[in-house]
């Protein structure tokens, strides 16, 4: 199921990472102004996981495309 | 496994523990939109009887081996472990390592070959091909029931988690993710329930790796965890993984090395592994033997790193927590929070808003991939072994397809119902678990011996079977009646009931060879030529010698085990 005509999981996949990337990364902009009341808040590890998310999730993405999928 | 504590926990806690946020709603609901997506997705392409229960046999050996591992990585396994290790300390690590890793390996290299050359749809359908109608009826009856039964234990269990952790109404999570499963699963049968598995085990690691990475920041490195723990209970013991074994009194699990090694190492992980149809089902999709042999193999290298965002905070709360965490019993007397809160107050001290959000989806994909694990097995189990075996067998295979849909859904409303059955009656809990070791250590060793023993027959296999079972339960309900009995059960009158376990799965495993070698060498075996594809010894393996070494199952597997042991030596 990563080849073919169909659309490959890892594609479902990268939608959601990239999704939950924006969503957790714009929370990590938004606690960079308004610290949230949790222990390490200052290495803002939502900032930077949300930006790790939404990299790995755009990767998936592109590369198990649907177009890329057909074409392999 | 451990999910009774947690339920106890929903009738005693009144305040929940995590509030959440925007971003973390739409989180969650982001996750029921795609898995519900998918399941329609997948619908037009699961048109035949192979599409919707072997989800074609078209798998990667990744796409089957992650979904492989997150059938048996459920929610209520994270939240039990992970409280285990801040009751036991790192011993619960013996539960992802020889208790899975061995048998995982075992699975990929001797047994994968007979079950997928065997072109089997199930384990009672590999039982059916090598002893009889007899042996699968058994075993299929029996495996429906439990199925079933323990689906709905767990719906119930997790519902009352998400009460405990973030105040939902009871009905509302059992009605909410049921029915979710319920469309996705009747939708696009086993490879809906796959895609959604390897989902949730990319939910997981994303969800739960922060914990350990700021755990130890926090801590400042492994060693000064080490010191912290140590100096806080005033014992060393619960950081070490074999050391502290030699004797039932200087660990705090109060176990002794022959019983991780035998009970637990062999009977237990090498029955639940290689014969739980629940986790073998997900192999049988793989796309070709290679694949399938791989698939066990992948699933091991993952399963041995879940102790770090396990077993590992676990620890951190031990090291870190502000507060003393207690037994459930107590926490019903006194209030506070119990050990099995530890992984949800690790969220609660390092998660803000949004990853929050992240954390508890990768709970409740972990609660909905088990019950759909559950349920797409069952609808196998129930279609193949049952109702095309005794009930309708020249129905078309798309009549055989509708039956399948339907039953799953079927399947989710007696699971509503179990789970309705256990809020009533709490006690049922209880027996679950002994339920489900009845008949796993048995079937081990009559799976063991069909495939390795060719002069075990088909009258052998079926005696042996049905013996170690009925032994099982027969040494259950002596300790009931007798709790004296224990002593001569599981060896000691003090012996916990996760031990018990262990020992009568080790005695009916005894008693299921020795009566399937004794019946076998007074019946008639089958010929060479019956076994074919089915036997050890009677079965041509496809050479890998073609195949480049480093794509060699048996090259992974060997990775896999040394890793294993430099893992148990550096935590020695």
């Amino acid at each position: 199921m990563t080849s073919g005509s169909h659309l490959s999981i890892w594609f479902f996949v990268g939608i959601l990472l990239a999704f939950y990337g924006l969503i957790i990364a714009g929370a990590g902009i938004y606690g960079w102004f308004v610290p949230p009341q949790v222990h390490l808040a200052q290495y803002h590890a939502d900032l930077w996981w949300g930006l790790l998310l939404l990299a790995i999730g755009v990767f998936y993405c592109y590369h198990f495309a649907p177009r890329k999928a057909r074409a392999r | 496994m451990p999910s009774l504590p947690l339920v106890l926990a929903a009738e005693t806690v009144s305040t929940k523990l995590l509030s959440l946020s925007l971003p973390d709603l739409v989180i969650i609901v982001a996750y029921f939109a795609m898995v519900l997506g998918i399941g329609w997705y997948l619908k037009r392409q699961t048109q035949t009887g192979e599409d919707f229960f072997l989800a074609g046999r078209e798998m990667t050996a990744w796409i089957a081996g992650l979904s492989f591992l997150s059938a048996n990585l459920g929610s209520l396994e994270l939240m039990g472990w992970a409280g285990a290790a801040y009751q036991y300390g790192i011993l619960a690590t013996h539960w992802y390592w020889i208790g899975a890793i061995p048998a995982m390996l075992f699975l990929g290299i001797v047994m994968m070959p007979f079950y997928y050359i065997s072109k089997t749809h199930s384990v009672p359908g590999y039982l059916q091909l090598r002893f009889g109608e007899n042996s699968r009826a058994f075993a299929a009856i029996s495996f429906a029931f439990m199925t079933i039964l323990m689906s709905g234990v767990n719906m119930f269990a997790m519902a009352s988690v998400m009460k405990v952790v973030l105040g939902w109404d009871i009905n509302f999570s059992i009605w909410v993710s049921s029915l979710t499963v319920a469309a996705y699963v009747s939708l696009g049968g086993l490879k809906s329930a796959i895609f959604n598995e390897v989902l949730q085990f990319v939910l997981i690691w994303a969800g739960a790796m922060l914990i350990p990475i700021l755990g130890l920041i926090e801590a400042g490195g492994w060693e000064n965890l080490k010191m912290e723990i140590a100096g806080r209970l005033g014992r060393s013991d619960y950081t070490h993984v074999w050391s502290t074994l030699g004797s039932f009194q200087d660990n705090p699990m109060g176990i002794h090395w022959t019983g991780i090694v035998f009970g637990l190492g062999w009977v237990v992980s090498f029955g639940y592994w290689t014969t739980d149809f629940l986790v073998v089902q997900r192999v049988l999709s793989a796309k070709d033997l290679r694949s399938a042999k791989m698939a066990p193999i992948i699933g091991a290298a993952f399963k041995m790193m879940v102790p770090l965002i396990v077993i590992l905070p676990g620890l951190l709360g031990l090291g870190l927590l502000d507060m003393k965490l207690l037994p459930e019993s107590e926490v019903k007397l006194t209030g506070g929070y119990s050990y099995n809160d530890v992984l949800p107050l690790m969220m609660a001290r390092y998660l803000g808003p949004g990853l929050l959000g992240l954390g508890i989806t990768a709970l409740i994909a972990g609660f909905m991939a088990g019950m759909a694990g559950n349920v797409s097995a069952f609808a196998t189990v129930w279609t193949y072994d049952i109702y095309r075996a005794f009930i309708k067998k020249d129905a078309t295979d798309a009549h055989y397809v509708s039956m399948g849909r339907w039953c799953t859904i079927i399947g989710i409303f007696v699971s509503i119902g179990t789970a309705y059955l256990v809020m009533q009656f709490s006690s049922i809990m209880d027996y679950v678990q002994a339920l489900f070791s009845f008949f796993i250590a048995p079937l081990f060793g009559t799976v063991l011996l069909g495939m390795l023993w060719k002069r075990a027959t088909p009258a052998g296999g079926f005696w042996g079977l049905l013996a170690g079972t009925v032994s099982s339960i027969a040494m259950w309900f002596w300790v009931y009646m007798s709790p004296g009995a224990l002593a001569y059960v599981a060896l000691s009158p003090h012996a916990k009931p996760m031990a018990e376990n262990m020992y009568r799965g080790l005695w009916s495993w005894i008693i299921c060879v020795v009566v399937t070698v004794a019946v076998s060498l007074v019946t008639r075996p089958k010929t060479d030529q019956e076994l074919v594809g089915l036997v050890y010894g009677c079965t041509p393996i496809p050479s890998e010698q073609h195949v480049l070494l480093w794509r060699r199952p048996i090259l992974w597997a060997g990775v896999v085990g040394a890793a294993f042991i430099a893992l148990n030596v550096i935590f020695w």
